[in-house]
């Protein structure tokens, strides 16, 4: 799946990624910026996916609202998102649009106004988002573990900020922000699709390349060992029902070990899908979490997983209990199967068995172009293409004794942070 | 890698290239070839709906849709799943009012193994009454969870308004006292009442030959026969609110409101479907949701999200827009979305938004059917509303023959001239009505 990739370095310091697939009349235009929630200061949370929302507010050349109607012409799509590493953008046109996708986003790499008028009234529409997100229990859990794995390191704040720091960043702090890292030195352009790679070489540097190069981001935060003891803690509102989320610190994606716990968190909690878009996942139903939790009426539904990250971040398992169900029970029979991870080293058909899961997810996931051209930019957040070109690879290359070391080293029950929901409208601890 | 034959592979699904088969059982067959997909998609659905629950067992279709994979006559859950996730597939089913649907996906050459799986949980299933029990608590915690969420249940009790006494006006999968009432012997009389290849359609479509589909859908399915014939349900005539109905859903501790606003609209197989679907586009879908979008959003910040919908199937339909808004601005939210339904109604839409609103439509056809999945979507739809095989070649000429005195007739003909049907649920707030 690695094959057949243009690279490219612009002199402003873009890389270029090009991919030509043909098997659709689409194409998908990436960029990518090394800057998110990492990269912020207290008193500033939530201002990177403050300043993605204002690359929608309009340019000179392309007022809020002109770019939306053009792509809509054409029957594509464009979107963004703001995660703790990165910011991207995209595109997914019809072939012959892909002009259109490179004037847009090139434009708004430099020239975005920052209108004071349309800064105020996206003050509001993310403090509707983030209201949106208050109504959910497992982000309000979610949000209370996050905050107590980490002592300094910013992965403990949510990207969309916090409500003060929504209602006191300022235009300038925005603008003064998106200057800072908004510039070729920091970006990358990702192109998967229906076109000639060395065609549209040219036409990226007819559109990028006198953009004047700023200078790339540093590295903002050294990565923070895993709490130094098991904290528990309880978070309560709305509702019928209790969850659990369990987090242990996890390896970063340039870790080696990201690869042996990928595998151990296929066999705990089933396999996790690296696509963002389409190809769906896999079920769950014969992890070993599943069987001893569900099957056994602990619970009614598990999940874990984890991301690929910078910095070493939280590997998570979320239970929803039974509305019977102690979670203190319940975490003793997590904590069970935990143990058997550590202390014995699972077969070589597991191990084969996972890697055709990740082996099919990547086959229905490149159906797509969009997500094609996502693998093109995403690993060079964290890592370079080669992560995710060798990750089947790299995974087929895991032991069992990978695994049980993995299990020992990543999921201590002292290096843990344990949450609870407790519902108020019901639930063992109502 | 640098074939650049375009024209040949990038055409839409149409008579030449869709194969369709009935067998003789009375399943409908349709397959399309993706020659560079390595894998397979499977889609489908049989006419066993939650049309026909018993009112005191509302959940029942879905609840026995949901069972059919706990276990068959030859193979436990477990057995079941692993053959699945050791092949790296998948196969799921979901229940809906006039059908159950199942899709399932998995790499080319463990297409045998789904469809003989198919073919068993459809035929043979077991409902293990340990299962059965499970499965109950699971879908209990759902709806306990579905209670608590303000989009579902603004959503949930706007249909139960508009489709009053109608199935479309009750949930699929139920509410909790009616999935109290329902046993294990209720699942297995249904599937015998109900589960017929007669009125089956399945889909398949990937990196293989339909011949060989055909072949192996033949050997899975071609045998199964049952006396069932699922019975012709006669729908209540529904009657559009002839005043406005508020009705505010409290969900306390919540800290915004989902808001649902509408009215009826178009049934799919109606002739002013397509002015609606142009029109509903131009409403509150085009660019960042339109003029709704437009006003609510952008304009004011009152709402992350505020679109227009339209939900046309076979009975009926209805045309609505939502939004998530603070409580506090709810009323505010209501007053501009009548405003612009109003606007909507009454004065037709500018040439220029009609011709984007058209290039968008038709423009997005090949990203909507890039994927193996996309393309199962589509042949289902040409079968389920007997649109014909060339629907998708005929579409972008249907869709430019629309004009703007369509466009708005269709508006008024829905839109004007009854009441709205506004449901919010979320804090009370200041959420009067």
């Amino acid at each position: 799946m690695a094959d057949d990739i243009l690279r490219a370095q612009l002199p402003n310091g873009l890389t270029v990624q090009l991919k030509e697939i043909h098997t659709a009349p689409l194409i998908s235009h990436w960029v990518w910026y090394r800057v998110g929630s990492r990269y912020e200061q207290n008193g500033k949370r939530g201002i990177s996916h403050w300043v993605e929302h204002m690359q929608f507010k309009g340019t000179p050349r392309f007022p809020a609202g002109v770019p939306d109607k053009a792509i809509a012409r054409t029957g594509g799509t464009w979107n963004a998102f703001t995660h703790m590493d990165w910011t991207t953008y995209f595109e997914t046109l019809p072939a012959d649009h892909l002009s259109l996708a490179l004037e847009i986003e090139s434009d708004r790499m430099v020239n975005s106004l920052f209108d004071p008028k349309e800064v105020e009234a996206e003050r509001t529409v993310i403090l509707s988002e983030l209201a949106g997100n208050l109504n959910e229990p497992l982000f309000l859990l979610s949000d209370a573990v996050q905050k107590a794995s980490f002592e300094q390191h910013p992965y403990r704040n949510e990207v969309i900020g916090t409500p003060e720091d929504l209602q006191n960043i300022r235009r300038d702090d925005l603008f003064e922000y998106y200057r800072h890292y908004y510039h070729p030195a920091n970006a990358l352009v990702a192109i998967a699709g229906d076109f000639d790679a060395g065609q549209i070489l040219r036409q990226i540097e007819d559109r990028y390349g006198a953009i004047p190069p700023g200078k790339p981001a540093q590295n903002p935060t050294t990565p923070e060992p895993p709490v130094a003891e098991e904290r528990h803690l309880a978070v309560s509102g709305p509702g019928e029902t209790v969850y659990l989320q369990i987090a242990y610190r996890s390896p970063a994606a340039a870790d080696a070990d990201f690869f042996s716990m990928t595998v151990l968190d296929s066999l705990l909690a089933g396999p996790t899908s690296l696509n963002m878009f389409g190809g769906g996942g896999i079920s769950n139903k014969t992890s070993r979490l599943y069987r001893a939790l569900v099957e056994n009426e602990w619970a009614v539904g598990i999940s874990g997983g984890m991301q690929a990250t910078f910095d070493p971040f939280l590997y998570d398992l979320t239970i929803t209990l039974r509305p019977d169900r102690n979670p203190d029970e319940v975490l003793a029979v997590v904590d069970d199967e935990i143990k058997r991870l550590q202390d014995a080293p699972v077969s070589e058909q597991e191990i084969q068995r996972a890697i055709k899961q990740a082996r099919a997810m990547f086959a229905y996931g490149s159906e797509n172009i969009t997500n094609q051209a996502f693998w093109l930019g995403f690993a060079e957040m964290f890592a370079d293409y080669g992560w995710f070109s060798g990750y089947l690879t790299r995974l087929a290359e895991v032991t069992p004794a990978d695994v049980q070391r993995a299990a020992q080293r990543w999921l201590p029950s002292n290096q843990r942070v344990v949450g609870v929901y407790y519902p108020l409208n019901g639930g063992p601890g109502a | 890698m640098k074939r650049r034959n375009s024209q040949s592979l990038h055409a839409l699904p149409g008579a030449d290239d869709i194969q369709r088969v009935e067998l003789e059982n009375g399943i409908t067959l349709l397959m399309r070839c993706n020659p560079f997909s390595p894998s397979v998609v499977i889609s489908g659905y049989l006419p066993a709906g939650s049309q026909y629950d018993p009112p005191e067992k509302l959940g029942l279709a879905y609840l026995t849709a949901l069972g059919l994979t706990r276990g068959t006559q030859r193979r436990n859950f477990q057995q079941i799943f692993d053959t699945l996730e050791t092949a790296g597939a998948s196969l799921g089913f979901a229940g809906s009012v006039h059908t159950v649907s199942f899709g399932g996906r998995c790499l080319v050459e463990d297409l045998p193994m789904l469809l003989e799986l198919l073919s068993e949980v459809l035929s043979q299933p077991t409902f293990p009454p340990d299962q059965v029990e499970r499965l109950r608590v699971q879908h209990l915690t759902g709806l306990a969870i579905r209670a608590q969420d303000t989009a579902e249940m603004a959503s949930l009790v706007f249909d139960e308004i508009l489709f009053n006494n109608h199935p479309y006006g009750k949930p699929e999968d139920g509410y909790p006292e009616s999935i109290q009432n329902i046993r294990r012997e209720d699942l297995l009389d249904f599937h015998q009442r109900y589960y017929s290849p007669a009125g089956m359609v399945l889909a398949v479509v990937g990196g293989i030959e339909p011949a060989k589909v055909l072949d192996w859908v033949n050997h899975h399915l071609g045998w199964w026969q049952t006396p069932t014939v699922p019975p012709a349900v006669v729908y209540p005539p529904l009657k559009p609110p002839a005043q406005d109905i508020r009705r505010h859903v409290s969900i306390d501790g919540k800290s915004q409101c989902d808001l649902v606003v509408g009215t009826f609209g178009p049934r799919r197989t109606d002739p002013d479907f397509f002015p609606a679907i142009i029109g509903n586009n131009i409403l509150g879908q085009l660019g960042m949701m339109g003029r709704i979008g437009e006003i609510i959003r952008e304009q004011y910040g009152l709402a992350y999200y505020a679109a227009a919908n339209l939900v046309a199937s076979t009975a009926a339909g209805s045309w609505e827009v939502s939004a998530g808004v603070d409580p506090q601005n709810l009323q505010r939210v209501i007053d501009l979305i009548r405003d612009e339904i109003a606007c909507f109604t009454h004065q037709p839409v500018s040439e220029e938004e009609l011709a984007d609103s058209k290039a968008n439509l038709i423009g997005r056809l090949p990203l909507a059917l890039e994927s193996n999945s996309g393309v199962a979507g589509a042949l289902l739809n040409i079968e389920r509303y007997g649109l014909g095989l060339d629907y998708y070649r005929r579409y972008p000429s249907i869709i430019e023959n629309v004009s703007r005195d369509e466009v708005l007739e269709t508006a008024r003909r829905y839109l004007n001239g009854s009441g709205m049907v506004i449901v919010s649920a979320g804090p009370d707030g200041s959420a009067e009505t």
